[in-house]
């Protein structure tokens, strides 16, 4: 059989042609070697990190993520470390930030891709680019400063008019200070902005002409249109964009510990203060020794176990809903 | 007669033109539901189709032929106002359906394109399902309940019914390109429009795909009319009931325009054509 078994002639030939571009080879490797670069720093970042945190795992156990305690310097006893409340707070802030900055930015990126006249686009684009060349502890002073008082009030009408009502109420409690987890998801929410924004605004650009003259020919609407044709289309790219902009939002450091309020806590309160890992991290590593520095390492390891894990959770769900949109089967 | 004037700014979908009056000189039967008068279409300042004049006859498949760059593709999109999402299109002139000028300023373009379809050289089906597709201009036109029965009607008058009826829910985007293209035509038929235009409809499919597709513009011109842009002489010849020939002219400021050339019925065109630009044309001298 030829095929199976192919002649010494053949070999050669197919030898040759693998052998002969260089410039291709080299290609391959370097390609190969930038892939495998960027995996061996990963690898190299965690082995490093467990490492480091290790006296504090091996002190506090599995304890270490399922206790709300953090105590460094108790009066009496062994000092506590939980990271519960800070991954608590990150979680809490994030979502608040999503949960604001989602529906603005794919309305900004569908605004500029479909309705805004073309002269309008290009300085559009800019000044919301430039939102993202804002230095975060900028937005972190600008919310600490302006952004906090000024929500105290809103925060106590809020609460006064819904704080009656069944589960909300729970979610609009008392109010302290303006520094709570509300006011660090709001500032999040505007930093992430842009980021989304300028990725939807590329997967809405994406989308065929044919898709949108098939939903326009049918006698749609431009809102129907892009309702049937343009978001369809863009699912997965939007859930990459949000996913881009909840890793900032988890990973936001200076503006977080500047208005988050600094609590240890968990509560369903948003208007009350707390804390996120990325916050104590900064806000603690310089007075910290020994055990105490070993667990905020692990406060990192933490986060960057929480992101690593939602975004293979975003890759299977985008991956389920294209293989319900392409594939054969749904 | 009902009066025609509001037919186009009317909401229901389902309502079917009474017989069409039209006011111009005809040199056709008075059967025509839509007609052409001195149409101009500009791109810029560029004028891309000069004066075009020509009638499209109620239940009959209208086509229209050329040489590339001739303007026929955008006579066939200034038939439901597809142009008017192209920045800088301009059209002047009338396009006339049961008498109204489709781009006079009270007309909405969403409802052109409800009572004139239009399907697309390159089969383009939504990433939903079969069903979905179908379903989904009845769902924008707000028609609720019995929404199976109007998408099984399309489907089989598509002639799609029974090689899809077991896998409604499966991505339509599994199909082959002809059972694409059959799908997509019954999406535009499920609305029910009077008029169906068709951008070459058959250049991304193979023989066997493209014979479906003609026999089913056949069967359609019973409940349709049907308007064929096609770069396949033979395809014009074996479908349509009348021929437009196009061509692209160069004029003094050496700029190029499409222009009509020709506009007879279909046997006559291709046997015994009347413009000397046509025989050389149909005969393969040039184009």
């Amino acid at each position: 059989m030829t095929l199976t078994n192919p002649s010494p002639a053949a070999e050669v030939a197919v030898r040759r042609r693998g052998h002969g571009a260089l410039g291709d080879r080299v290609f391959s490797w370097w390609t190969l070697g930038t892939g495998l670069l960027v995996l061996a720093i990963l690898g190299l970042i965690l082995v490093t990190t467990v490492r480091e945190a290790w006296p504090a795992f091996d002190a506090m156990g599995p304890r270490f993520v399922t206790e709300r305690v953090w105590d460094p310097n108790p009066a009496t006893g062994d000092a506590i470390f939980g990271a519960l409340s800070f991954a608590y707070g990150t979680a809490v802030s994030s979502l608040i930030a999503l949960l604001f900055a989602v529906p603005v930015s794919v309305g900004i990126a569908l605004f500029l891709t479909e309705l805004a006249p073309r002269r309008l686009r290009g300085p559009a684009v800019t000044v919301i680019d430039l939102l993202a060349a804002v230095p975060s502890v900028v937005f972190g002073l600008w919310g600490i400063l302006v952004v906090a008082p000024a929500l105290v009030p809103v925060y106590q009408w809020t609460h006064d008019v819904f704080g009656g009502v069944p589960l909300l109420g729970r979610l609009v409690g008392p109010v302290g200070s303006g520094r709570t987890f509300m006011t660090a998801g709001l500032i999040l929410a505007i930093m992430i902005t842009p980021i989304i924004t300028s990725i939807t605004r590329e997967v809405f650009g994406t989308v065929p002409r044919a898709d949108k003259d098939a939903a326009l020919a049918l006698g749609a609407t431009r809102w129907e249109m892009i309702r049937g044709a343009v978001l369809p289309h863009s699912f997965g790219g939007i859930v990459g964009a949000v996913m881009l902009g909840l890793g900032r939002a988890m990973g936001e450091t200076i503006a977080v510990a500047l208005v988050i309020g600094g609590a240890t806590n968990i509560t369903a309160n948003l208007f009350a203060p707390g804390n996120s890992m990325a916050a104590v991290i900064v806000q603690q590593f310089g007075e910290s020794t020994g055990t105490f520095t070993a667990a905020l390492i692990g406060l990192g390891v933490v986060l960057f176990a929480m992101t690593v894990l939602i975004n293979v959770f975003a890759r299977v769900v985008v991956r389920r809903a294209e293989a319900r949109m392409k594939g054969g089967v749904a | 007669m009902v009066s025609d004037t509001h037919l186009i700014t009317r909401p229901s979908v389902t309502v079917h033109a009474p017989a069409a009056v039209t006011t111009s000189g005809a040199a056709f039967a008075d059967t025509s539901v839509m007609r052409l008068r001195d149409v101009s279409v500009h791109y810029g300042n560029y004028e891309a189709v000069r004066r075009t004049s020509m009638p499209i006859q109620r239940n009959q498949v209208t086509a229209m032929i050329g040489p590339s760059g001739c303007g026929k593709s955008t006579v066939l999109r200034t038939l439901n106002r597809m142009n008017d999402s192209i920045p800088g299109a301009r059209v002047s002139g009338d396009v006339l359906f049961h008498g109204q000028d489709l781009y006079a300023r009270h007309v909405d373009p969403t409802q052109v394109r409800r009572r004139i379809g239009m399907v697309f050289q390159k089969p383009n089906p939504f990433p939903k399902s079969i069903y979905d597709n179908v379903a989904y201009g009845l769902r924008i036109n707000g028609v609720k309940g019995r929404l199976d029965e109007h998408v099984e009607a399309a489907l089989t008058q598509a002639a799609l019914w029974d090689e899809v009826k077991d896998k409604l829910r499966t991505s339509a985007l599994a199909l082959s390109g002809g059972q694409q293209q059959r799908l997509c035509i019954a999406r535009t038929i499920a609305v029910k429009p009077e008029v169906i235009l068709m951008d070459e409809p058959c250049s991304a499919l193979d023989p066997i795909a493209t014979a479906k597709i003609e026999e089913l513009i056949f069967e359609l011109t019973h409940d349709y009319t049907i308007v064929i842009v096609t770069h396949n002489m033979q395809q014009a010849a074996r479908v349509s009931h009348h021929t437009a020939f196009f061509t692209a002219e160069v004029d003094e400021r050496q700029e190029r325009h499409g222009r009509l050339v020709e506009f007879s019925p279909t046997d006559q065109l291709f046997t015994n054509p009347a413009d000397k630009r046509t025989e050389d044309y149909i005969t393969g001298r040039f184009g």
